[in-house]
Formats: C-alpha cells, structure tokens, sequence
C-alpha cells in the first residue's frame, strides 16, 4: 500500500528527532546550536563595522581550503619552490585560481581583520566584560602575523628570500643570544633549504592549528559575555519575560542572514581583486617575487608586504638596530594592553569626548602613513616623516590613562539607538 | 558620525595609494606598449620573433609548446616547422641550446629564464628596453642600452633596427628631460614603426607566457562577478524577508 506524502514526510521527521535524541544523549548537539546560533541573541542595530567578524571567519575558512589544495602540488624545496609554484599556476587544473584566492586572501585577511580591530577601539568593545576577548583577539594578530611572515617564503621568489632574511636578522639585533637566536631559527648560517622546510612546516600545520583554536577560543569568549554594539551598552540589562534580551535577535537567523548579505558584497571586491588585478599593483604580489631566490642578488628595493610596512615603518625611524626592534615590538605589543589603558567609563566613540575621537583619528591617520612610509626608500624626508607618525602611534596608547581620564563622555542611553 | 569616519579613512587610503602609485611609476620617459593579449595574430608573430631572436639564449622554460599551439591555435605540424627549431617534443617546456656555464663565459652572466620577465619587469619597461640599444663600441658588445646602462645583452635586433649611435647634447639639469637624440650609422631592413610593432609582438608575447591563462581569467571574473551580483540581490531580499518584524 502507497504512504501518502504526509505520512512519508511524517515518518521522516520522527526518525529525524530520534536521531537528534539519540546524539543529544551522547553529545550537546542542540545545546551547542541553541547557546551559539538560534538562542545566542546579539545587537540588532549592527552597522557596517560589525561585519568583518564574519568575514575574518570566512576568509580564514578560504585560506585552510585553497591551502590544502596548494598543498597538494606545492614542493618545499629551495631546488624546486619556485618551479612547482609556477607548476600550479600554468599545468594545474585551477591552480591558478587556487594560488590567486590564496595569495589576495592573505591581503584581505590583514584588510578585515585591521578594520575589525578598529572596529573594537571605536565602540570600546576591548573593555570589560571583554578584555578576554580582546586578549584572544590579540594572540589571533599575532599569529596572523607569524602566519603570514612563514608563508610569504614558500614561493622562494628573490623578495621571499630577502624579506626572510632581513627580519631573521632584525632577531640578531638583540643583545647576547642575538646571533645564535637566529641561526636557531633559519637552521642555518643563511635562509636555506632548510629554512624553508621549516617554514613550511610552521606554515601548514604549526600556526593554523594555533589559528584555529584561537578563533575557536575567541568565539566561546565572546558568546559567553554577548557582543557589544554601536552604542557601547549592554543588552542583557534588559530582558523580556522569557529572559530574551529586548534590543538583540538570534543570531540565527537574523546575523546570519545578514552576513550572507555581507559575504556576497565581500566576494564581489574580492573577486574583481582576484579575477582582474591579483597583484595588485604590486602590493598584493610584489614584481621582484617572480624572480627567482637568488642569494647573490639583492632586489633593489626590499620592502615587506603592505600589511607589516606600518611596522617596517618605525623599526627603520629609530637611528639603532637594536632600538628599532625594540620599538617595532612595543609598537606591536601596545594594543594588547588597551582594555587598562583606557580609563574612560563610556565604551562607544558615539558617547565618548572630542579628545578620544581625536587621538583615535591621530592614531588611524599614523597607521595608514606608516604604512605608506614602510614602502618608501628609508632616506631623509621619508625618516623624519617616520618618527614623526611613529611619536604620535606611540602616544595614543601611552598618553591613554591621562587624556581618557580627563575627557567629558556625553550622557549614554539606556538602550540601543538606531 | 560613522559616515564621515569612513569617509575620512577611505579618503586618506585612497590618497595614500595615490601618492605611492606617483612614487613607484617614475618611469615618466617609458613609452606604453598598448600591446593586446586577445590578439592572437599578434602572439603568433611574437611567438615566431621570440623563437628567432630570443631563444638562442635565453629559456622559457615554464611554457610548454602544447600550451602554445593550443592558446594561438596552431597545430602540431605547424609548432613543429615554426617554433620548435631544436627537435624537442611538444610537450617540452621552451629550453635553449646555451649552456649557463657558456653563457658566463660569453656574457658574463647567464641570460634570465623570460617566462615570467614581463611580471617581474613591466611590460612598458621590456618595450623601451628593447628598442632602447645603440652602438657603443666601450662594452664587450658593441652596444649599450638606455634603460640598462652596460647591460650584458648584445643588440641582437642591429638588422632589423639598424645600427645608431647616441648623441651628447647639452642638457640644462634643471630644465625637464628630453628624449634622447640618435644618429643612424648604417640603415635597418625596417622602419620605425615597423620595428617598434616586432617589439610590441614580442612584448606580448611575453606578456601572455609570464600568465598564460589571464584571458580566461578575466572572462571567468566576469561570470564569477555577475552570478555573485544575482546572489546579493537574492540574499539580501532574503535578509529583508528574516528582519521584517525586528523594529
């Protein structure tokens, strides 16, 4: 005898839920979705900012996806890097493709992961309850930049080889263990084949398992003590009778189906990178990395990729090399420390005073002409410009405790705006 | 107020990037190729000048034959009588017959492999570097370059440019520079602008060996990019649809 379709789709959906019971009694299936997805309630008044979450995640996803396919033709040998780079991009079915999404989405990682940071440092969001968050988020940067650092020797171009060599050396610089420091690192008296088997190594499986369990780490804190939103105040302080936060909505399936919205413009401008401008100018793939490593050969002009020149910026204003390292590392390390720095009760920047707005403005304004300068040739104006940007980097964290204490934050509103 | 910030961001970016785009083109005298990689006549030409003039001494040696005559549609037979000059089999990369050891012997440096040079050197620069040789009979070859003072390479172009020596003039230093003077001491088999479209060939060639697939590239974008547009209106009518409630 034929079922009808409701006793088809009925008899589907039992076996469905005994299933789902037959986990949940094993594992917290539908505690994990219910606590981080459809019962996990967020802002609703999230604006553009609060987009590069999501799309750190997704970009992240892409890179350990193409990487594995990389993976699979990549050869980790100083004889052969270059060629099998070459390989995949010219006899691999997609590999082109492959390599293109890879290398624009190391850039654009740094990109979004940059403004989602900024994000946090506009709406407070580093400030208790989230100091964690802020924390983790941090050793996620950290390793982003370790990740990116490895992963830029693999293609043994003459740029890979040299901006290898001149940040091993810049562990040289420290006193004492300085040379034996880095030879430790390189392995070898020079960047080798060796070298580069190791940076593969920590490439591939070392920092993203890191990575990963970072985000993973990052996400559990954030859901925890709830998202922050434009308006810097806490949701949680007013509920309805259920107990659902009045000013969020579920993650799923409202955020979610926002960052469905955000990931389609993402791939949009990420596509017209890939498909019609993959070095971008330069920047994304630099000219002197289609040549060859060459230890006998100095490119003219060694500049790291733009998402460390900021950095490369101030290492090079200081007049010592010691000084400088030390610099570039405390330049580094500041941010880590700003949930104490900032000494200012209000989280947002939309409630905050004049001062904050404007020595966050300083700060931005110095991040991106560093940046610039990181790429010039490190001649006299371009130094002095350095220092100049490099003071004022400086002084928005360490000059913070004071200027944030002293600033008159406008009066916050109980719940969210617009 | 979030407006205005992105405003100023973007707007400081952009002038960022306009300034470093001034700083690194500083090639203000390099003439533009204009070449086209769609032009298969032209790759076709350039490919039969690369063979000729180019490959005697240097390699290609990421480009196989097969990827040729597939991408200018040439057969077997032809990639046979036209370009593979050394017997190889199709599906050999593009080698040469000079040794490295020869070449540093010859030249004093072996000649770079050009399957990727119009990546790492610009496609405008390789057109002005070619065309850019004149006779100098200081160097071991008898010619020097404008672009590439006392460059190794030899001007295997002399019959074809014929042979011109460079002017001195008196330059005024603060004044803008001029485009240098040239007397012809003994005439090419072809004209100017005859010989500046083999260069052009040449340069695309190379330009389309250093990234052999950028034309499906570019029409895959197209198609990835049109899709993605329909999924935005698609999700974002769906967002509107989940959000409707929420006030």
């Amino acid at each position: 005898m034929a079922m009808s379709e409701s006793q088809v789709t009925g008899n589907f959906s039992r076996s469905f839920n005994s299933l789902v019971d037959w986990i949940d009694a094993r594992f917290p299936m539908t505690k994990l979705i219910k606590e981080h997805a459809t019962e996990y309630y967020a802002s609703k008044n999230f604006n553009f900012w609060y987009g590069f979450g999501v799309l750190a995640t997704f970009v992240l996803i892409l890179q350990i996806v193409t990487g594995i396919f990389l993976t699979m033709n990549y050869k980790p040998s100083a004889a052969e890097a270059f060629a099998s780079v070459e390989y995949i991009m010219r006899d691999v079915e997609w590999g082109w493709l492959l390599r293109y999404l890879h290398s624009t989405g190391a850039s654009a990682f740094f990109i979004v992961v940059y403004l989602h940071m900024f994000r946090g440092m506009m709406y407070g969001s580093y400030k208790k309850p989230r100091e964690l968050v802020w924390l983790i988020g941090m050793a996620i940067y950290l390793c982003m930049m370790a990740e990116g650092f490895f992963g830029y020797l693999l293609p043994w171009g003459n740029m890979s080889y040299w901006g290898a060599q001149v940040i091993v050396s810049l562990f040289g610089a420290l006193p004492v263990i300085g040379e034996g420091l880095s030879e430790w690192i390189r392995g070898d008296f020079y960047i080798s084949d060796i070298t580069l088997n190791r940076f593969f190594a920590f490439h591939v499986i070392a920092v993203p398992i890191m990575l990963l369990l970072l985000v993973v780490v990052h996400i559990m804190a954030l859901h925890e003590v709830g998202s922050n939103n434009p308006d810097g105040i806490e949701i949680k302080e007013h509920k309805d009778a259920s107990g659902k936060p009045l000013d969020g909505v579920a993650f799923h399936p409202y955020h979610t189906s926002k960052d469905l919205v955000i990931i389609a413009v993402f791939l949009i401008l990420f596509s017209a990178v890939v498909f019609f401008a993959p070095g971008m100018g330069g920047y994304f793939l630099e000219y002197a990395n289609f040549e060859p490593a060459n230890q006998l050969q100095t490119p003219e002009h060694i500049a790291p990729v733009w998402y460390f020149t900021p950095f490369y910026a101030m290492l090079r204003a200081f007049p010592s090399k010691l000084g400088g390292v030390a610099l570039m590392g405390l330049a580094v390390l500041l941010p880590i420390f700003l949930p104490w720095l900032d000494r200012c009760r209000v989280k947002s920047i939309r409630y905050r005073g004049w001062i904050y707005r404007f020595a966050l403005a300083v700060f931005a304004v110095s991040f991106l002409v560093l940046g610039y300068l990181g790429l010039q040739p490190a001649t006299g104006g371009y130094v002095m410009a350095a220092r100049v940007f490099t003071i004022l980097y400086l002084a928005f964290f360490i000059l913070m405790p004071w200027y944030t204490s002293i600033e008159q934050p406008k009066p916050v509103p109980t719940r969210v705006t617009k | 107020m979030m407006f205005r910030m992105i405003v100023l961001v973007l707007g400081l970016a952009t002038a960022a990037s306009a300034i470093a785009q001034h700083a690194v083109g500083d090639g203000t005298m390099l003439e533009p190729v204009n070449n086209d990689v769609s032009d298969v006549a032209s790759l076709q030409r350039g490919a039969k000048y690369f063979v000729n003039y180019c490959l005697g001494c240097h390699s290609a040696q990421y480009i196989r034959y097969e990827r040729i005559g597939e991408d200018l549609g040439l057969t077997g037979d032809q990639l046979a009588e036209n370009l593979m000059f050394t017997g190889d089999s199709v599906f050999d990369p593009m080698g040469n017959a000079m040794r490295a050891a020869d070449a540093v012997r010859w030249f004093g440096v072996a000649p770079p492999d050009l399957s990727l040079i119009a990546r790492s050197r610009d496609t405008d620069y390789l057109y002005n570097f070619l065309r850019g040789f004149y006779a100098d009979e200081s160097t071991p070859t008898g010619a020097n370059n404008l672009w590439l003072a006392n460059t190794a390479m030899p001007n295997v172009f002399w019959e074809l440019q014929g042979v011109r020596r460079l002017v001195a003039e008196e330059h005024d230093p603060a004044a803008a520079p001029t485009p240098p003077h040239f007397e012809i001491v003994r005439p090419g088999a072809l004209g100017v602008a005859e010989f500046d479209a083999v260069v052009r060939d040449i340069v695309n060639f190379l330009d389309y060996i250093g990234e052999p697939m950028q034309l499906e590239r570019r029409a895959l974008g197209i198609r990835v990019i049109a899709f993605l547009l329909i999924f935005l209106v698609i999700s974002y009518m769906l967002k509107r649809e989940i959000w409707k409630d929420v006030h």
